[in-house]
């Protein structure tokens, strides 16, 4: 057994250098087969869903920082703090994602103005984000060109625990946006984001930190806590349902294949959480036909299972899946979880894998 | 100069829909717009290598089934990130139930 090479994550490096020249790099994928018409039927879009699910968030995210305000130096402020950290530091994640891919409304301002918004809530550049999103679905899980890789190998269990609580990324993201301010992007930065968008990023930037210094005037003027814990702080907070759903998307899958069903996983979630993630959940489904909006995810779902593992049942079961996995990558990082697939699914592909990675793979 | 060639026949592109047309090593785009007039276009995304007849056209607006983006595909405009670069047109006529594409 020869030894892979260590991976390199940065996206300028000598990962990224053998990811083009093994065709890794914006490489044709695999798809499950679906007629075009019934495709067409999927990918349509309507506002209807999308404005009923943003009235309901909006009117709780109000009704919770209401009651923040209103219970502000007594013990019954706990729920409220609960369910506004969830709706501005989780949430906001889903909105963001399918308002970014233009999937939610059908209307492209509406997908705008929420996209911005959620972007603000999650202290995520808008310009940076959609390019470093369009990447990741260009290079799903391709090492030293996908920007969105969550863990990577071997993984850090402790970083991954403390992304629960939201002090990485908090830690992360608000020095990103003040670099970015002063008109600093880095190489990783530049290597996604074309030239001429580049300005945009750093004006983005810019409104972010001035609403964030606004916020910390009133709380000075006003000698209050409460508008940091509306603003700004809930991403700390309130970020742990977004770790909690987001991470199972691709942990302890393969990396460097280019069919989604290797690197990709969906998972049957309550009501309430797939209310939050917007149905993200149906992961295989999103990365291999983006253009279906989340509320046509379930549909797509039963309609394409049988050319996918079978799902896990509930995040539970995902993560006790995950976790010898993980455990085991702390000493051989290539190993990973090859989910198995029905006697009707079409073979895995994965001649980029056999070919890159001298891998063990549990089945 | 122009070359006229047959992309295919009225029926086989439904309304507001778009079908793939490959000819002399090129892809195109042919479109149906709502209001029954055809429109053709380069058939690949100018962001990255997609086919846009995969895409799903809605009114005047083809958008793309890998990243989203969107182009006016009566004029090519790029309708914002992650597409940036205008998709090239082509001049498109009906003749006896075929639709014809001058790609010269």
């Amino acid at each position: 057994m020869t030894m892979a090479k260590k991976r390199d994550y940065s996206l300028v490096g000598e990962s990224t250098r053998r990811a083009i020249e093994t065709g890794l790099a914006s490489a044709e994928w695999y798809h499950t087969d679906v007629a075009r018409k019934t495709m067409k039927e999927l990918m349509q879009r309507s506002d209807g869903p999308a404005i009923r699910d943003t009235i309901i968030w909006i009117v709780a995210i109000l009704g919770s920082a209401a009651g923040i305000v209103w219970f502000w130096g007594s013990w019954w402020i706990v729920p409220f703090l609960f369910v506004y950290g969830v709706l501005y530091g989780s949430s906001s994640d889903s909105r963001w994602h399918e308002c970014g891919h233009g999937t939610a409304f059908r209307t492209r301002w509406m997908n705008d103005v929420v996209y911005h918004i959620a972007s603000f809530m999650l202290m995520r550049n808008p310009v940076q984000w959609r390019w470093s999103h369009a990447r990741h679905h260009t290079d799903t899980i391709i090492v030293g060109r996908d920007a969105e890789i969550a863990v990577m190998r071997p993984p850090d269990l402790i970083k991954a625990a403390l992304a629960f609580t939201g002090i990485l990324d908090f830690r992360y993201s608000l020095p990103t946006l003040v670099r970015q301010a002063f008109g600093t992007l880095s190489d990783d930065e530049k290597s996604y984001i074309p030239e001429m968008e580049q300005h945009k990023a750093v004006t983005a930037a810019r409104w972010h930190m001035a609403v964030y210094v606004a916020t910390i005037a009133v709380a000075i003027a006003l000698k209050s806590w409460i508008p940091l814990v509306l603003i700004g702080l809930p991403r700390l907070y309130g970020t742990w349902h977004m770790v909690l759903t987001g991470l199972l998307q691709h942990i302890g899958l393969a990396d460097n294949v280019t069919d989604h069903r290797l690197n990709t996983r969906t998972v049957y979630m309550n009501p309430i959480s797939r209310f939050i993630y917007w149905n993200m959940n149906y992961h295989v489904e999103h990365h291999m036909f983006p253009m279906v909006p989340y509320h046509a995810l379930p549909k797509l779902h039963e309609l394409i299972k049988h050319d996918l593992p079978v799902a896990n049942p509930s995040m539970w079961h995902a993560y006790r899946e995950v976790w010898p996995v993980l455990l085991r990558q702390l000493k051989y990082e290539d190993y990973y979880l090859k989910r198995e697939l029905p006697p009707t699914a079409k073979p895995y592909r994965g001649e980029f894998h056999d070919l890159d990675i001298t891998a063990a793979a549990a089945e | 100069m122009a070359e006229w060639i047959q992309a295919c026949a009225v029926d086989d592109v439904d309304e507001e829909d778009v079908i793939r047309f490959d000819h002399g090593g090129r892809t195109f785009a042919i479109y149906r717009s709502p209001d029954d007039a055809f429109f053709a276009t380069d058939g690949y995304c100018t962001h990255e290598k997609a086919h846009l007849a995969d895409g799903l056209v809605m009114d005047d607006i083809i958008e793309c089934p890998k990243h989203n983006g969107r182009f006016n595909y009566k004029t090519g405009e790029a309708k914002g990130a992650p597409v940036c670069i205008n998709l090239k047109t082509y001049p498109v006529r009906v003749e006896a139930g075929k639709v014809m594409i001058d790609i010269g």
